[in-house]
């Protein structure tokens, strides 16, 4: 088992710092689902398709080296509310050694 | 008034293979569901893609899976009221239940199901403050009647098609269309992206790219909206409009069925999984997505699962006084309401001489 620990600040501001696995082949919604640092039912509710914008996250470190936004993601963030320039959906996040120390902010969820 | 024997809120795979398990105990089935068709998650979201975990299926797309569904439970001639959202539960001095949509069409049935999945698809709401304000009063999330906009001034939101093909549309009827997206690119299908481009190069469509509607003003009544344009210097622009249609796609909300008194936990209807999936409400029980119960899986094979054990405990509350024993189908067959008889070839005993 390897992890790494990555610090998520939840919806109400409160940071938590986690271990997130490095070969479950994970990704940072099902991290922050399996810690339930949000409601169920309010975070991943399509699943980790990039089809709801409810595991929007705000990178706050790491910019550099996340993976690009394929399509779906770019489609969904267009008509999401709170984007911001480092918005991302978490589920297209997967977990790798090199996040280490990577710190998210949960988006604020859509009504 | 509409009577059935199950009335199955949510026409997902669930609610439908719910439907086959009732037509082999003989009851009848009516599904509500908001969307316009059946299928629920699989036909909204995402009909085209594949699933790997149906037993017996090594893959099959979603709208497969609700196609075989349909095909399936045709035999037994389920009714359907569709874009149509569940509103309230009433119990009767019968025993009965009344479900009454928000059209206002009621249904009768002794046993309600509740194979909601995550709850009814509902337009996402754009987080303006007082938006609430001018809900029907300038503001719509949904174009019902095209003809309400003739000669009015109009803006949409959003970049999606619904966003892109909603404003060429009614740039043949308003007076004035504005669409005003984030970005500077739209995502919608080519056609409509160009035709787009088109009727803004004409006049027709007055295109705010790099913008937000961030608040609406008017006294009784919506006069203007408040558009912040991004960019270099971020500047905000106080636009006269008789509409305001934000188009960003729907998203599912558990909705009414919250407010029926079922126990709910992490926005999900606690069951009893050790016998039957009822709820805390006897005759009404939830299968499915919208279940919860220690170590529940939200999974289509699990909601198939539920739906037939749900079943033999509703027939037990419709009969009380009947003995049944599951049969197989294999061995039985299939007797559809419609006097279609589906079964297993004999064998021929014949003596070759």
């Amino acid at each position: 088992m390897s992890d790494i620990k990555i610090t998520i600040i939840d919806r109400e501001g409160e940071a938590h710092v986690v271990n997130a696995p490095v070969d479950m082949n994970m990704n940072l919604m099902e991290v922050i689902r399996s810690y339930e640092l949000a409601p169920e039912g309010t975070i991943g509710i399509c699943g980790g398709m990039a089809m709801c914008a409810s595991c929007q996250c705000y990178m706050l470190s790491h910019e550099h080296i996340l993976p690009e936004k394929k399509y779906e993601e770019e489609d969904m963030l267009d008509q999401a509310f709170f984007v911001q320039d480092n918005s991302r959906l978490s589920c297209q996040i997967f977990i790798t050694k090199e996040m280490e120390g990577l710190e998210v902010k949960i988006a604020p969820t859509a009504t | 008034m509409i009577k059935t024997d199950i009335l199955i809120i949510g026409a997902g795979p669930t609610g439908l293979f719910a439907v086959f398990e009732a037509g082999l105990l003989k009851l009848k089935c009516h599904l509500i569901d908001a969307l316009p068709q059946p299928g629920g998650q699989c036909s909204e979201i995402y009909p085209k893609k594949p699933i790997y975990d149906i037993p017996g299926f090594p893959e099959v797309l979603a709208g497969d899976l609700v196609n075989n569904l349909m095909e399936q439970i045709k035999p037994f001639d389920p009714g359907f009221t569709l874009g149509d959202r569940a509103e309230t539960l009433e119990k009767q001095e019968d025993g009965n239940f009344i479900v009454t949509t928000t059209r206002g069409v009621k249904h009768q049935a002794p046993i309600v199901v509740i194979a909601g999945g995550l709850g009814s698809f509902e337009p996402r709401k754009p987080p303006i403050p007082v938006i609430g304000n001018y809900e029907d009063k300038g503001v719509a999330y949904i174009i019902r009647d095209p003809e309400v906009y003739r000669d009015k001034r109009v803006v949409i939101a959003g970049g999606g098609d619904s966003a892109l093909d909603w404003s060429i549309f009614l740039s043949g009827i308003a007076k004035e269309v504005s669409l005003v997206h984030r970005r500077n690119d739209f995502r919608g299908a080519l056609d409509s992206v160009e035709k787009v481009e088109e009727l803004s190069k004409i006049g027709k469509i007055n295109l705010i790219t790099g913008a937000e509607v961030v608040d609406l003003k008017g006294e009784d009544s919506l006069d203007a909206v408040v558009i912040r344009h991004s960019g270099e210097a971020v500047s905000e622009e106080v636009k006269p409009t008789d509409y305001f249609i934000p188009l960003f796609g729907l998203s599912p909300k558990l909705g009414p069925i919250g407010d029926w008194g079922l126990e709910i936990e992490k926005n999900a209807i606690k069951v009893d999984n050790s016998f039957d999936y009822q709820t805390n409400i006897p005759g009404v029980y939830a299968i499915g997505d919208v279940n919860t119960y220690p170590g529940k899986l939200k999974l289509i094979l699990c909601g198939f699962h539920e739906a037939a054990i749900m079943c033999q405990s509703a027939y037990q509350r419709i009969f009380p006084d009947k003995r049944y024993v599951m049969k197989y189908t294999t061995v039985s067959g299939i007797d559809g309401f419609d006097g279609s008889r589906k079964e297993a070839k004999r064998e021929v005993v014949k003596s070759i001489n």
